[in-house]
């Protein structure tokens, strides 16, 4: 029987097992939308802005390891979308986005709500599709989940005209994809291995590096076990929190502009680092000509070979599926008459406690005002770590990071890349549905939770009870620390005046409001809040507005040029 | 360093763009590029001169490589290999000019494609070096104006770039 190019485009994503659409109708789209409207086994989730539908899917997808789906119109509705897309990109999210364009007899005359969604969106996606025949729906779509999920995953877009979504063509859905260009790698080369079972059994100031490829690899079981099995320390990127039990002794902390001080100078003074699934980024390891001033051999692990020796020059790299290659280099440990020598890196791990000695996540707790660490810290007890957390972008993100550990992966949701405040409310929306009945919150800012509000209305639409913990400190916080440290105080334009009233906003939105001033109510309240299982529950926390995040390796230093808090 | 990168990619449209979009998003320096289908239509083969470090050029490489529409990807910088070019210069011919004008494009090994009263039209194929060296073996103020193809390259011998 023949479908059109609308029904062909729902039935794919049925075959695809997609449980959740997050979108917003248009011109474009509304064959496709008529296809949704008659079955029941797609849902969709109504948005209130094309950022949030890509965000929302994205959560979806990282606490999860299916594909995220998004459903847009042409033009604006493309546009709205992109910084989502982008979001998606720099963190290597594996999404579907399917947007509407205008008839194809009408590309190319500024016909309304047409833009070039394909150019547009080229720089921000893993691939994208123009589909100019009806009859290439099914096997575009197809083409378009494996490309999401498979290699380096990441967003791909697959944009189909108005009238190629109206015309008719039988439906068939490919069983398989072969794509000739494509070929991502898998398993790693076993004489590469071996020679990184060498190196590291020879290590005498060993470090593992473990960022967001263990996270979308589902690798950190095999992680686990072979950092417990060599007894070296592990850091975890922002990307890679849960990769790794933070609550283990052999975690050091997170690495980087805001990582701890035991991590950031294991990082620069190690002689073997073997890194996982991680991609030596600005806010890693800073200043690379300060990181490479220390002689260590270096073992990269990634599926990308543009990863490798692109910032950071690497001694021995290893290209696969960060869970594959660990499984790989687990069996050769396991094989090798060699064992690992705890004595031999007692010196090391004597250097990492004192290190760590210098308790550099430590902050000065107030009876009189919130700090907002604790808040963290009282989310974490009250949850028992067992959360999942969304976040935005700025300083409450680097506070969750530091203060609530993670043990678990795809617990922590947050824009590392690309740094998208607006991000966390409709991620956690994401989430929710993923994850019914979990305990999700979203760590958020008065800045940033601003960007993407409207999502309020969603959350009541779909019932979704989060828990919004926003670190209300009156600033742009992160912008502000860096005027205090760097522009002599002069804090231009990052006061925010004027704010709503969060708690009558909330209950404007059908939610529960709460406004928590006394550090002696934090407790009480978190715990109030989780115990409301049916409801959204906005927490504002008016906490101290001159607090800042430490460590801190400002841009361009090395990693053991760090600030730490007792030095100001 | 001048490095000569040869690639297949899908003859689609937009391809071009992506590899063309990949240079400016990161950075890299295009000197030319040419890009025509292959004997199998479905294939482009583009030829992309460029220049940078070695950890420069090793990211190319790889980021050309990770372009989904990309089948195959050689640096013919790195082995032996050919390079041509295609250049058409017009230049005004008249009196005298116009015996010397034939003399040079014949030790140039060019040929005169097409004649007016006033102007020649010399097409003339070579390295970018040797038609650079035309360009500064005849007078200057007689060129009306040149089009250049930017380089075409291949391996030479068993260096094959095929899919």
């Amino acid at each position: 029987m023949e479908l059109t190019g609308a029904e062909i485009t729902i039935r794919c994503l049925q075959e695809e097992g997609t449980e959740y659409v997050f979108g917003y109708p248009g011109g474009a789209v509304l064959h496709i939308y008529d296809a949704l409207f008659t079955q029941n086994q797609v849902k969709h989730i109504l948005v209130r802005h094309e950022q949030a539908a890509v965000h929302a899917a994205d959560g979806y997808a990282r606490s999860t390891d299916k594909v995220g789906v998004a459903l847009v119109t042409s033009g604006p509705g493309v546009t709205n979308a992109v910084t989502g897309i982008a979001t998606a990109y720099m963190d290597s999210i594996p999404m579907v986005i399917i947007s509407g364009q205008v008839p194809t007899f009408a590309i190319g005359e500024d016909a309304f709500q047409e833009v070039d969604t394909v150019g547009i969106t080229r720089p921000c996606v893993k691939h994208n599709f123009l589909v100019k025949d009806v009859k290439e729906i099914a096997s575009t779509i197809k083409k378009a989940f494996y490309l999401a999920k498979s290699g380096r995953p990441g967003p791909v877009l697959v944009d189909i005209p108005k009238d190629i979504s109206n015309q008719k063509a039988e439906f068939s859905y490919p069983s398989s994809v072969s794509i000739r260009s494509y070929h991502p790698a898998q398993h790693s080369d076993l004489e590469q291995v071996k020679s990184a079972v060498q190196l590291l059994l020879a290590a005498k100031r060993p470090m593992i590096y473990a960022g967001g490829g263990v996270i979308l690899a589902d690798a950190s079981k095999q992680l686990t076990e072979l950092v417990r099995l060599l007894g070296f320390p592990c850091t975890n990127t922002l990307m890679g929190l849960g990769g790794y039990p933070a609550t283990d002794r052999q975690f050091v902390g997170m690495l980087g502009m805001h990582g701890t001080y035991e991590a950031n100078m294991g990082m620069q003074y190690c002689d073997v680092l073997l890194a996982v699934g991680a991609r030596f980024d600005d806010r890693v390891v800073g200043n690379v000509k300060h990181f490479s001033q220390e002689k260590r051999k270096i073992i990269h692990i990634d599926i990308d070979p543009s990863s490798i020796s692109k910032r950071v020059k690497v001694d021995l790299p290893i290209v696969g599926d960060v869970a594959h290659v660990l499984d790989d280099l687990l069996a050769e440990l396991h094989a090798s008459k060699e064992k690992p020598d705890q004595q031999a890196i007692a010196p090391w791990w004597a250097q990492i406690k004192e290190w760590r000695g210098k308790n550099s996540l430590v902050y000065k707790n107030s009876d009189e005002i919130i700090k907002p660490q604790f808040v963290i810290e009282k989310l974490h007890e009250v949850t028992q770590g067992d959360a999942f957390i969304t976040s935005d972008v700025g300083q409450h993100q680097m506070w969750a990071a530091q203060y609530y550990k993670f043990d678990k992966p795809r617990r922590w949701i947050n824009s590392g890349g690309l740094g998208t405040m607006g991000f966390g409310l409709p991620a956690a929306m994401g989430v929710q549905l993923a994850h019914p009945g979990e305990q999700v919150a979203c760590v958020t800012g008065e800045g940033s939770i601003q960007m993407c509000i409207q999502e309020l209305s969603t959350c009541k639409q779909f019932q979704l009870p989060l828990k919004i913990i926003m670190l209300n400190n009156r600033y742009l916080g992160m912008v502000r620390q860096w005027q205090q440290f760097f522009h002599g105080n002069r804090y231009a334009e990052s006061y925010m005046d004027a704010l709503p009233d969060f708690v009558k906003l909330a209950e404007a939105y059908g939610h529960v409001g709460m406004r928590i001033e006394k550090p002696s109510d934090v407790e009480p309240a978190l715990k109030e809040a989780f115990g409301r299982k049916q409801q959204l529950v906005f927490m504002d926390f008016i906490t101290d507005q001159t607090e800042n995040v430490f460590p801190m390796v400002q841009g361009g230093k090395g990693l053991s040029e760090v600030i730490l808090a007792e030095d100001l | 360093m001048r490095h000569i990168i040869s690639l297949l990619m899908e003859n689609e449209a937009g391809a071009l763009s992506r590899v063309s979009g990949l240079f400016s998003a990161r950075g890299y320096n295009i000197e030319s590029l040419t890009v025509a289908p292959t004997e199998d239509a479905t294939l482009s083969r583009m030829t992309i001169v460029t220049s940078g470090s070695d950890e420069v050029i090793e990211q190319i490489y790889k980021q050309l490589n990770k372009l989904i529409e990309v089948v195959a990807v050689m640096d013919l910088s790195e082995g032996e290999h050919l390079e041509r070019e295609l250049m058409l210069v017009k230049v005004r011919a008249v009196g005298a000019v116009r015996e010397e004008m034939k003399r040079m494009t014949d030790i140039f090994r060019g040929c005169i494609i097409d004649v007016s009263d006033k102007t020649y039209t010399i097409e003339l194929t070579g390295t970018g070096h040797k038609l650079e060296s035309f360009l500064q073996a005849i007078d200057r103020s007689l060129i009306l104006e040149t089009v250049r193809t930017g380089a075409s390259g291949i391996g030479r011998g068993d260096r094959i770039l095929k899919l």
